[in-house]
C-alpha cells in the first residue's frame, strides 16, 4: 500500500541488515526484523509516544541513548539494543517507575497481567535502589464503568492520546508537572462529572492496573448461588471472537461453542445470545430506515448500537441527535425481552430474574443503568461484566475453557443469524442492515450475500446500494475521532447519505473497551476474521431470516415498529448540555 | 473601586484550587473574555496567550473561565487545565492584591533567606503558594532574581528590598501596604 511508494532504507541492527521505508521508526524496523526491543509506553494503537524511554537504543556516532520508537530509521544507520549501556540504562528507568509505584501487585486487577511487571521480571529487576515517598490519591470511582487509580498511573501517556486523539473526547489529560504530574479530568474531578463517553479505550491500553473497568463479576458469582433468583446471561457477538485469548487460545478463532458450554457450568439458568436480538435490531431499524426513506426524514439513519457513541453523540454533537436511530441497542432490547416475554413463556417473576450481559465494552455498564432502560418496567439489565471479567470468573470456577466441548445457546433467545455475528465489527450492522432491506425491497434473494465494501479497518467507509432504481448511499466510521470527521464532513458539504454505522471503537465492538488487552498490531483484524469465518459457516446469514424473531413478533411484538415494539425496543436521547442545564432549573 | 473588588474578592473562598468567584461579581468580564477568545481562535497555539489575557481579566483561572477558553477554541478541558497547572505563571486560584516574592537562589539562600521565608509565612500567616487571609499579600519563592549583592532579597511586585533580615519582615510589609495604600485609592 501506502509503504511501496516510499523510499527504502538499508540500517543495521544488532549485525543484522533491514530494509525498512522512510518515516518509520527504529523501533519498528528492528520489531519486523525479530529483535523485540522492550516498550512501556509504546502502543499500537495510539503509536510512539516517547515518554518512558524503555525502548533506549545507541546509535553508532550518535549521542546519549535515544528512544527508539520516536527514531527515524536513516541510511546507513548502525544500531545497537542489547549492549550493557542500553540494559542499565533500560534497568535504571524501570527502577525509578518503579520507585514511584505501589508495591501491592498481589491484589492489583493486572496481577499477572501488567506490562510493568513483565517487564520488570524481562530485565531482571532483582533490587529497587530508589525510594520515593508518595502522596496518597484516592481511586476514582465516581464513574459506573470505570474506576481511575491515580496512585498506579506511571504518566506513560497512553490513555490521554487514546482520549483526546483517537477518541477526540479529551476527558483526560495530564496536570501539573513534575513530580506533582498527574493523569486527570479537568480540576480533579471524577471521570463522572467529566465528558467521559465510557468507552474504555484507555482502560484497555493502560499498562498498568490505573485505569480498569468497574468490576462486578463477584456480585454476579454471589447472585448465581442465590436460590431464588433465575439468573439469566446474554453475551455479545465480539465476545466469542476475543475471550479464547485470555486462555491461550491463538487470536482469531472463534470459541462459540466453549463459551456457552462455560456459561452453562458457571451455573447460569439460562444462556442466550444477544445475537438474538441483533437480529431483532435489524428488523427495527431496517423497518425505521425504510419509513425514514419514505417520509423524508430526518436522513442519514444513524446506528444506535453503540452506547459510547450514544454518549459522544449527546455531548459533542446533540445536533445530530434527531438522526440517530431509536432502536436500542441490542444489549437492552434483551433486557427487555427477558424481562417480559422470557418471563412470561417461563412463568418466572420478572422481578425474581437476574439479567446479566456479558459485553466486550465497558459504555454498556453505563447504558444499562440509564434510567430510561427499564422498558419492563424495572431494569432491564441488571449487570454487564466484560469480556476480561467473564475471563476471571471462569478462571475462579476453575473451568479449563480451552479443553471445554461445544455447546449450544438455549432457545428460543439464543437463536441467531451470520448477520447478527457480525455486528461486533466495523462494517456489520451496516451489512446486516443492507442483507435484510435489500431482500425487503427487492422481494428477491440477494446473489452475494457479502457487502465487501463496508468491511475493512479503514477509518471511514463509503458505499451506494442500488435497490432497484434508488441509490442508497451508506458510511461507516469507527473510532470517535473517524465519527466526528464524518459528521463535520455531512455538516460542511451538505454531502447526503441514508444510513450511517458508527462504533465507538476503533475496529467495532472486537476492539470494545471490555475485551483482553493485546499488543497485538493486527489484533483487529484478526478477531474481525473470526467473526467473518462464523458468519459464512451459519445455516442462516440474513436476519429476517431468523425464526425466533419471527415467532417472537408473531406470539408478542407483532410487527417491526408496532406500539408495543416501540414501548420495549425503542427508546430517546438527549443532549448533555440541555439535561445540565434542565436539572439546574429544577434545582433552583 | 479597585479596593472595594478587592476587598469582595478577599472574601471569596478558594477550595481545592477551585475558585467560585463567578457569578458574584456583577461585572462583563465574561464578555470580555468571550471577545478575547474571537480574537485568537483561528491562531495556532493561541490557548497560552488567550489564558494569559483571561488571567488578567479575572486575576486567576477559575473553573468557568476555563470551561469556557475550551468551548471558545474548540480544545478538550481536560488540555486547558493541563496548560493552567503546568505553567507557574498561572493561577487557579485568586491572588493577592501585590505578591511576595522570595528569592531562594543559591546566594540569597547562604544568606539567610529561608529564614526571611519562615519569617512571611509566620507574619501572612500562610504557606509558600498561600494568600494571606486580608487578601493583601502571596506568597512566592523564586529561584534567582539576579541580584545576588544585595541578597537576601524579597522583591513585592516590582519593589526590591534588599539584605533583609527575618525581623525585618513586619516592617517591610507594613511600609508596602502604607505606600500603596493611598494608588489603591486613587485608582
Amino acid at each position: 500500500m501506502m509503504g511501496n511508494e516510499k523510499k527504502k532504507i538499508n540500517l543495521t541492527i544488532d549485525g543484522i541488515q533491514v530494509e525498512a521505508h522512510e518515516g518509520e521508526m527504529v523501533l519498528e524496523a528492528a520489531r519486523r526484523a525479530g529483535i523485540d526491543i522492550p516498550t512501556l509506553c509504546y502502543h499500537p494503537a495510539v503509536g510512539p509516544i516517547g515518554s518512558c524511554r524503555v525502548c533506549v537504543v545507541e546509535i553508532e556516532n550518535g549521542r546519549g541513548l535515544p528512544a527508539s520508537c520516536v527514531t527515524p530509521v536513516r541510511e546507513g544507520m548502525v544500531v545497537r539494543t542489547n549492549t550493557e549501556a542500553v540494559r542499565e540504562a533500560r534497568r535504571t528507568v524501570v527502577e525509578l517507575i518503579l520507585a514511584s509505584h505501589p508495591q501491592d501487585c498481589l491484589q492489583c486487577e493486572r496481577n499477572g497481567k501488567c506490562e510493568l511487571q513483565e517487564l520488570a521480571m524481562r530485565l531482571g529487576i532483582r533490587e529497587s535502589r530508589f525510594h520515593r515517598e508518595k502522596e496518597h490519591r484516592e481511586s476514582d470511582t465516581s464513574s459506573v464503568a470505570l474506576v481511575r487509580d491515580p496512585e498506579k498511573c506511571i504518566l506513560c501517556g497512553r490513555c490521554v492520546k487514546m482520549c483526546s486523539e483517537t477518541q477526540t473526547v479529551g476527558a483526560l489529560g495530564f496536570a501539573y508537572r513534575g513530580t506533582d504530574a498527574l493523569v486527570t479530568p479537568m480540576f480533579e474531578r471524577g471521570l463522572a462529572e467529566s465528558k467521559c463517553v465510557s468507552c474504555g479505550q484507555c482502560a484497555k491500553i493502560c499498562p498498568v492496573g490505573a485505569i480498569h473497568e468497574k468490576e462486578e463479576w463477584q456480585k454476579v458469582a454471589d447472585m448465581i448461588s442465590d436460590p431464588d433468583l433465575h439468573v439469566v446471561v446474554q453475551v455479545a457477538p465480539a465476545v466469542r471472537a476475543a475471550i479464547g485469548e485470555e486462555f491461550g487460545i491463538p487470536a482469531g478463532t472463534p470459541v462459540t461453542g466453549k463459551l456457552a458450554t462455560a456459561l452453562k457450568r458457571l451455573g447460569f439458568d439460562a444462556v442466550f445470545d444477544t445475537q438474538f436480538t441483533a437480529d431483532l435490531t435489524i428488523m427495527e431499524e431496517g423497518t425505521e430506515l425504510l419509513e425514514r426513506m419514505k417520509t423524508k426524514g430526518p436522513l442519514p439513519l444513524v446506528t444506535s448500537c453503540s452506547p459510547g457513541w450514544i454518549r459522544y453523540a449527546e455531548t459533542f454533537h446533540p445536533e445530530f441527535i434527531p438522526n440517530i436511530s431509536s432502536c436500542k441497542s441490542p444489549q437492552q432490547m434483551m433486557g427487555a425481552v427477558i424481562k417480559t416475554y422470557y418471563a412470561d413463556k417461563a412463568g418466572i417473576d420478572p422481578d425474581k430474574i437476574a439479567s446479566i450481559s456479558v459485553m466486550p465494552c465497558t459504555a454498556k455498564k453505563f447504558e444499562c443503568a440509564r434510567p430510561e432502560m427499564n422498558g419492563s418496567g424495572r431494569r432491564d439489565v441488571d449487570v454487564v461484566l466484560t469480556t476480561r471479567e467473564l475471563a476471571r470468573m471462569i478462571r475462579q470456577a476453575g473451568i479449563r475453557f480451552e479443553e471445554l466441548p461445544d455447546g449450544e445457546f438455549d432457545a428460543p433467545l439464543g437463536i441467531s443469524t451470520g448477520a447478527a455475528t457480525i455486528f461486533g465489527v466495523t462494517g456489520g450492522v451496516m451489512e446486516a442492515a443492507l442483507r435484510t432491506v435489500y431482500e425487503i425491497v427487492m422481494k428477491k434473494p440477494l446473489g452475494k450475500v457479502e457487502f465487501l465494501q463496508v468491511r475493512g479497518m479503514d477509518g471511514i467507509k463509503e458505499a451506494t446500494i442500488d435497490l432497484g432504481g434508488t441509490k442508497v448511499r451508506v458510511a461507516v466510521a469507527h473510532g470517535l475521532s473517524n465519527a466526528s470527521k464524518l459528521l463535520k464532513h455531512i455538516k460542511e458539504t451538505g454531502e447526503t447519505y441514508h444510513f450511517i454505522e458508527v462504533m465507538a471503537c476503533p475496529g467495532g465492538c472486537i476492539m470494545g473497551g471490555g475485551q483482553p488487552r493485546s499488543v497485538d498490531s493486527d489484533i483487529a483484524v484478526k478477531r474481525a476474521a473470526a467473526l467473518y469465518t462464523e458468519d459464512r459457516s451459519m445455516e442462516m446469514r440474513k436476519s429476517h431470516e431468523n425464526p425466533a424473531v419471527a415467532r417472537l413478533y408473531e406470539e408478542f411484538l407483532q410487527k417491526p415498529g408496532s406500539d408495543i415494539a416501540h414501548k420495549l425496543l425503542h427508546t430517546t436521547y438527549e443532549s448533555v448540555d440541555e439535561a445540565a442545564a434542565a436539572s439546574r432549573k429544577e434545582a433552583m | 473601586m479597585a479596593s472595594s473588588v478587592e476587598a469582595k474578592r478577599s472574601k471569596l473562598e478558594s477550595k481545592g484550587g477551585e475558585c467560585k468567584c463567578h457569578g458574584k461579581l456583577p461585572d462583563d468580564r465574561f464578555a470580555k473574555l468571550h471577545d478575547i477568545i474571537e480574537e485568537h481562535k483561528d491562531e495556532r497555539g493561541s490557548l497560552i496567550p488567550v489564558l494569559h489575557e483571561a488571567q488578567q481579566l479575572f486575576g486567576c483561572l477559575p473553573e468557568d473561565v476555563q470551561k469556557q477558553v475550551a468551548k471558545g477554541l474548540d480544545v478538550p478541558e481536560s488540555e486547558v487545565y493541563g496548560v493552567a497547572t503546568f505553567y507557574s505563571l498561572f493561577s487557579l486560584k485568586p491572588k493577592g492584591r501585590w505578591i511576595v516574592n522570595v528569592c531562594l537562589g543559591t546566594a540569597c539562600y547562604v544568606k539567610g533567606a529561608a529564614d526571611c521565608l519562615e519569617a512571611l509565612k509566620k507574619e501572612l500567616g500562610v504557606d509558600l503558594g498561600g494568600t494571606s487571609k486580608d487578601g493583601l499579600f502571596t506568597l512566592q519563592g523564586v529561584r534567582c532574581v539576579g541580584a545576588c549583592a544585595l541578597a537576601p532579597v524579597v522583591v513585592i511586585d516590582d519593589t526590591v528590598y534588599a539584605k533583609v533580615k527575618p525581623e525585618d519582615i513586619k516592617r517591610i510589609l507594613a511600609e508596602h501596604v502604607e505606600a500603596n495604600a493611598k494608588e489603591a485609592h486613587a485608582s
